[in-house]
């Protein structure tokens, strides 16, 4: 099966596995690491529910193979809120405004979001959608998620 | 603080934020092994062998199931609106001998891991005579068609008629009688989670458990049971969050039997988490029909008679739904309007198309569109304003509780409170429609395309004929609440607690709600056809009265008083006038049977109860759109969306909001974007979200919602009505309306989904149209 | 849906990259971004029996001015195209067509040579570099070849890369001062590949009259299609939006469109048309921004 040692960096912690080279990225997080916070929606890259960040970048972890993030730095969903009492701005956001129903989509939203508000601190509704199209949401109808980001943004800039 | 008609933020939220909620997906048991299904990659055939001794060899392979393994599998039952006509073509979990669409269930390796069992599946030796297939339903009925059931030679699995009044006379002494083909293409749910199932057998206890199912998973547990031949307790279902229902998620599928007898038969936990392609192929596809409408009405606008054939075209088996689609059709196709003749002839058309089954507002996203687009025509035709055509048809709100005629699932149709006319002069009135029609007209006559379209429609909720609930406070002082409903992502949890919070009364953080778990819960109907608020709200509240009498009861001791000096207050029993009171949490204590046994008490501070639901309740609203059509390309811009919609009583306004924008993107998918289209030969061809497509942020257009509760239910309690569906119905018809209107009205369009190719068409007939009248 | 078994590769240098392709024959693919080629793999369409990992060879990813032209290695990833300064002031058409090319997350990890060799006949980056008469630095372990874009898209999905040979180098000639662009599609869907796209370059003579032009469509033929006979009609005359829609008209002859479940053969035809009036404008309409 010619696996392959995975070392990589989630969240700020070491992670170490083994995997063959056809393994997903998406796969190896979830089933191999634990981290059942990314979702899996349609594996050919185009539903966003995979979305994690590498290096900061939101990428989907589908669409990458786990040997090929051998030694990068990324992040995921679980890494987002400061402990298990707290949720973080964008987060709090999300659920003062309803901003999510089932929830399946939300983790891979919240990687995009928080990419999109760290490159534009002040976007405008427009910028939002554009920058949400990449997530597809069946719930909500994206409506409370575009007012979730615009509040988001309202509380990092008040930090 | 009531919570009831509060916006109270959801308790689901915390969890599914950080990524912690539990999916099927994640669920591992020691030594699960993972299924990965063949399916067949004909529409038609007859499936002479499967030769499966390759896989088998395959590394990591552990079984290949086939059919020979359960040769005396009974077929999957129905669960609503069954026929004695459609049993003759309901589905066994794996093709026997024939198969009957693309995607049917063949065979099913189970290997140790997804990967390797998919590489098995290449490896199955198959040999399929391929049969000519019917994808066409009008072709379906025809003489000489493909037959796909031979104890169904016409293809016409099932076949019923609603009619009230004289719908023929009607129609012959009408001013204008229309006769018109409309069509509404196959879409269906598609929930961003796919389905999934994790079953182990525990031999020693002989229990089998199920993590996965959902939406009516009491109902899933008794057909199990029977099929797996087994005794109900010794089955368990698990249900977890889930990522979107929709209707078509929680069915009792093929994979529903196959998965757990697997795992019973090897002995091994299996996990079966389908893949996006083959949810596509596979989970239920719904909403296509054809309609033949002859329509009458009179000069004034008022329709005088409504025939409609209908071909609802199901798949290559009938599924649980039975008859449940063309039923709501025939049932609401009316809609808000005053029809004395009525007449909608419904047949069940087998096709060599997966198999279909309701999606949010079944039957009646097509019923508004095929109605709306009528309203509008007879306008057109007329002369006359759509708005004054609607406005002349709404059912008065003086005959209510109005009997429209028709009847759904045994009961007759009749509609419990509504103001239909104060609604829509309250839409116009938010929409701004008439400036903004004085300003179409203008920006028509100057050339551009620009036009308003109405969707009216009444929806149905809270379908019965009960939900149970029961509501405990632990020693603790926490108070659970066991519902038999089911969480499908609309925030049941928070809902239920509100109401359970302001009926006992308590503050709502200490209320927790336990759903779909079949060990702890033993009677559930589930969560579909929008009954959740209805049903288990109105069935924790029967559960609440019951607790709180146990709680009188017990305080009477505590406070040596008489109960009728008692009061229940937030948290606490008081003793009217003294200043004294005792907690729950100390009467949930004084409830152990310790205590409550010597006081000749029943043990336990919890409560029972059943709601009954003989009929459904009726939410009605209007969707209005401001459309803009790009001449050049067909593509559309909406510049204004409008849902009003009356819920009877709001629990959650923002929940409700939530549906109904939600339910407005599906609708929107289904308007221009979604299709299961298919190839001639039966081979489908969106077999991937590249060619399935769902609307993203940038095409969901900004919804003004205006909610109101003007006619609250008098058939239950809390006064309240659904909203699951509501905003999805009437998209297909008000964006279609809209474009119809933007032309000038002098094209009607019949088909969806408004594709810019179909619009651009539009534009083109519009236009000749119009040359040929200067 | 999970791809089949590969053996894979990570070299470091490009040298060692072309040799394991060579050694590995047919068998082998390069793995770019992966954001085509990881679906394909994902449905099974295809079944690499190894893959070469680009993504190791730092050298093949970089952005810079050489002799004028705009050189982009082929690892560099579409983000960064869409984003660089250096592109924006010298061929902002680029800049203008990267936001139609998938969503962000794609364009975080894509590259701009993987997807140029995937060579889907309804993606935008094709046409532009057509239009761009851009030049194609290919490389294999026999040596370096320079291929010209007109000669690179041969078929659907087919390029003019031969076994082992890799596409290293985008070169862009530089375009004259003030020189008009735009880019535009329509697609069913923000990001979706294009029903049909279109790619425009126009400079004015200094009285005002269309010195040249240029167009390129995507999504009208198996390959990006340059529009001739339009550009022949719109040399020499005057900007005028008439003369544009006739120029536009003859565009039908130099289509092949099809059709598929998104779209007929002959809608792609007519909006074609449109769509090239459109860019045609604006492109016209910024030459003569530039030259003010």
């Amino acid at each position: 099966m010619n696996k392959k040692k995975v070392r990589l960096e989630i969240n700020g912690i070491q992670y170490e596995g083994e995997a063959e080279p056809r393994r997903l990225l998406s796969d190896f997080i979830r089933d191999d690491l634990g981290l059942y916070g990314t979702h899996v929606g349609c594996e050919h890259g185009v539903c966003g529910a995979c979305t994690i960040q590498w290096d900061g970048n939101p990428v989907r972890s589908c669409l990458v193979f786990a040997v090929q993030a051998n030694g990068a730095r990324l992040r995921t969903v679980e890494g987002m809120a400061p402990d298990s009492d707290n949720l973080h701005p964008i987060q709090q956001a999300f659920t003062e405004v309803h901003a999510l129903q089932c929830g399946f989509c939300t983790p891979g939203i919240l990687m995009t979001v928080q990419a999109l508000l760290r490159d534009n601190p002040d976007p405008s509704e427009a910028e939002v959608r554009d920058g949400l199209s990449g997530n597809l949401c069946r719930c909500t109808g994206y409506q409370n998620i575009v007012k979730a980001v615009l509040l988001a943004a309202e509380k990092l800039a008040q930090k | 603080m009531n919570y009831v008609g509060t916006s109270v933020t959801r308790k689901e939220d915390n969890r599914l934020l950080r990524g912690s909620g539990r999916f099927v997906g994640d669920i591992i048991r020691p030594g699960m092994l993972y299924a990965a299904i063949l399916r067949s990659p004909f529409p038609h055939g007859k499936l002479k062998r499967i030769d499966t001794e390759q896989a088998r060899k395959m590394s990591g392979v552990v079984s290949v199931i086939t059919f020979a393994d359960m040769p005396d599998v009974k077929p999957i039952p129905m669960r609503l609106a069954p026929r004695d006509d459609l049993i003759r073509a309901l589905q066994k979990p794996l093709a026997s001998d024939r198969v009957r669409y693309v995607g049917e269930p063949l065979a099913v390796v189970i290997a140790e891991s997804r990967y390797q069992g998919e590489d098995a599946l290449e490896v199955i030796d198959f040999e399929i005579d391929e049969l000519e297939a019917v994808v066409d339903a009008r072709r379906a009925v025809e003489k000489g068609a493909p037959i796909l059931h031979p104890a169904v030679p016409d293809n016409i699995a099932g076949h019923f008629v609603e009619k009230t009044g004289d719908v023929e006379r009607a129609l012959a002494e009408a001013d204008l009688v229309l006769e018109e083909e409309f069509y509404i293409q196959r879409h269906s749910g598609v929930p961003l989670e796919t389905r999934g199932l994790v079953a182990e057998y525990d031999d020693g206890q002989r229990l089998l458990t199920i993590w996965g199912p959902t939406k009516v998973v009491h109902f899933n547990h008794a057909v199990l049971a029977g099929l797996l031949d087994m005794p109900p307790s010794q089955i368990r279902m698990i249900e977890l969050e889930n990522g979107g229902g929709y209707g078509i998620r929680g069915e009792f599928y093929p994979e529903d039997f196959l998965i757990p007898f697997i795992a019973r038969k090897l002995r091994r936990p299996i996990c079966w988490i389908e893949d996006r392609n083959e949810h596509l192929k596979s989970a239920n596809h719904s909403r296509e029909q054809w309609h033949r409408v002859r329509v009458g009405a009179n000069k004034d606008g008022r329709i005088v008679a409504f025939d409609d054939v209908l071909l609802n075209v199901m798949g290559g088996y009938i599924r649980t739904h039975g008859a449940t689609v063309p039923t709501m059709t025939a049932a609401y196709l009316p809609g808000p309007y005053k029809w004395d003749n009525y007449r909608c002839d419904a047949n069940c058309v087998l096709v060599n198309k997966t198999p279909a089954g309701t999606y949010r507002g079944p039957g009646r996203f097509g019923a508004a569109f095929v109605r709306e687009r009528v309203m509008d025509m007879v306008a057109h035709k007329l002369g006359l304003d759509p708005a004054e055509v609607r406005l002349k048809n709404f059912i008065p709100t003086e005959l209510m509780p109005y009997n429209t005629g028709t009847t759904a699932f045994g009961k007759p149709t009749i509609y419990d409170s509504g103001d239909f006319h104060k609604q829509f002069h309250l839409a116009l009135e938010k929409f701004n429609y008439y400036e903004l029609q004085k300003q179409c007209e203008a920006e028509r006559r100057a050339g551009r395309a620009i036009g308003i379209g109405f969707g009216c429609f009444v929806e149905k909720s809270g379908l019965g004929p009960w939900e149970y609930a029961r509501v405990e406070i632990d020693p603790s002082g926490e108070v659970v609440v066991y519902t038999g409903a089911a969480d499908l992502g609309q925030g049941v949890e928070t809902v239920l607690s509100q109401v359970v919070a302001d009926a006992l009364p308590i503050d709502i953080e200490r209320v927790r709600v336990v759903h779909g778990d079949t060990a702890q819960i033993p009677y559930g109907g589930g969560s579909y056809a929008s009954r959740g608020t209805v049903l288990a709200c109105n069935s924790a509240v029967v559960a609440v009265g019951e607790v709180r009498k146990k709680l009188m009861q017990l305080a009477a001791v505590a406070l040596q008083a008489d109960e009728k000096d008692l009061s229940i207050e937030k948290n606490c029993v008081v003793k009217k006038g003294t200043g004294a009171s005792v907690p729950f949490v100390d009467l949930a204590k004084l409830a152990a049977p310790i205590t409550a046994l010597p006081l000749g008490i029943k043990p336990g501070m919890s409560g029972e109860g059943f709601f009954r639901a003989e009929h459904m309740v009726y939410p009605y609203g209007v969707h209005m759109a401001l459309v803009e059509v790009d001449q050049e390309t067909g593509f559309l811009k909406i510049h204004k969306y409008l849902i009003a919609y009356d819920i009877g009583r709001a629990i959650n306004p923002m929940l409700v909001e939530g549906q109904l924008v939600g339910g407005m993107a599906q609708g929107l998918g289904g308007a221009l974007l979604e299709e299961f289209s298919y190839d001639s030969e039966g081979q489908l061809l969106a077999g991937s979200f590249m060619d399935y497509l769902l609307p993203s942020s940038m095409e969901v257009p900004p919804v003004e919602i205006v909610l109101t509760e003007d006619a609250p239910s008098p058939l239950n309690p809390l006064g309240v009505k659904g909203v699951g569906e509501g905003g999805t119905v009437g998209v297909g018809a008000a964006l279609a309306n809209a474009v119809c209107n933007a032309l000038g009205g002098k094209v009607e369009i019949k088909r969806l989904p408004l594709t810019p190719d179909r619009v651009l068409d539009a534009v083109k007939s519009a236009r000749a149209a119009a040359a040929a009248h200067a | 849906m999970k791809p089949p078994a590969f053996d894979y590769h990570a070299p470091s240098t490009l040298d060692e990259a072309l040799n394991l392709a060579n050694q590995l024959g047919q068998d082998a693919k390069f793995i770019a971004g992966g954001q085509s080629l990881v679906p394909m793999m994902n449905f099974r369409l295809v079944h690499p029996a190894h893959l070469i990992d680009l993504n190791g060879i730092a050298a093949l990813s970089y952005l810079r001015i050489e002799g004028g032209e705009l050189c982009i290695g082929a690892m560099t990833r579409h983000r960064e195209v869409e984003l660089s300064p250096i592109i924006r002031d010298g061929w902002p058409l680029i800049s203008e067509c990267m936001p139609f090319v998938a969503h962000v997350q794609i364009r975080n990890r894509g590259t701009l040579g993987g997807s140029l060799s995937h060579a889907d006949p309804a993606a935008e980056l094709p046409a532009v570099m057509t239009v761009l008469e851009a030049k194609f630095v290919l490389r294999s372990n026999r040596g370096t070849r320079t291929v010209p874009v007109k000669d690179f898209f041969v078929g659907t999905l087919t390029t003019a890369t031969e076994p082992g040979e890799l596409l290293a180098e985008v070169r862009v000639p530089p375009l004259p001062l003030a020189t008009g662009w735009a880019f535009d599609e329509l697609s069913r869907r923000r990001g979706d590949f294009a029903l049909v796209g279109a790619a425009a370059l126009v400079h004015l003579a200094p009285d005002g009259r269309i010195e040249w032009a240029r167009l390129a469509f995507t999504g009208v033929g198996e390959r990006p299609t340059r529009a001739p006979h339009t550009e022949q009609a719109l040399r020499g005359q005057s900007p005028t939006e008439d003369v544009v829609r006739a120029a536009a008209e003859q565009s039908s002859n130099d289509l092949t469109p099809e059709s598929d479940l998104h779209a007929s053969a002959e809608y792609r035809r007519d909006v074609a048309k449109v769509i090239a009036r459109r860019t045609l404008m604006k492109a016209i309409e910024r030459s003569r921004t530039a030259s003010q």
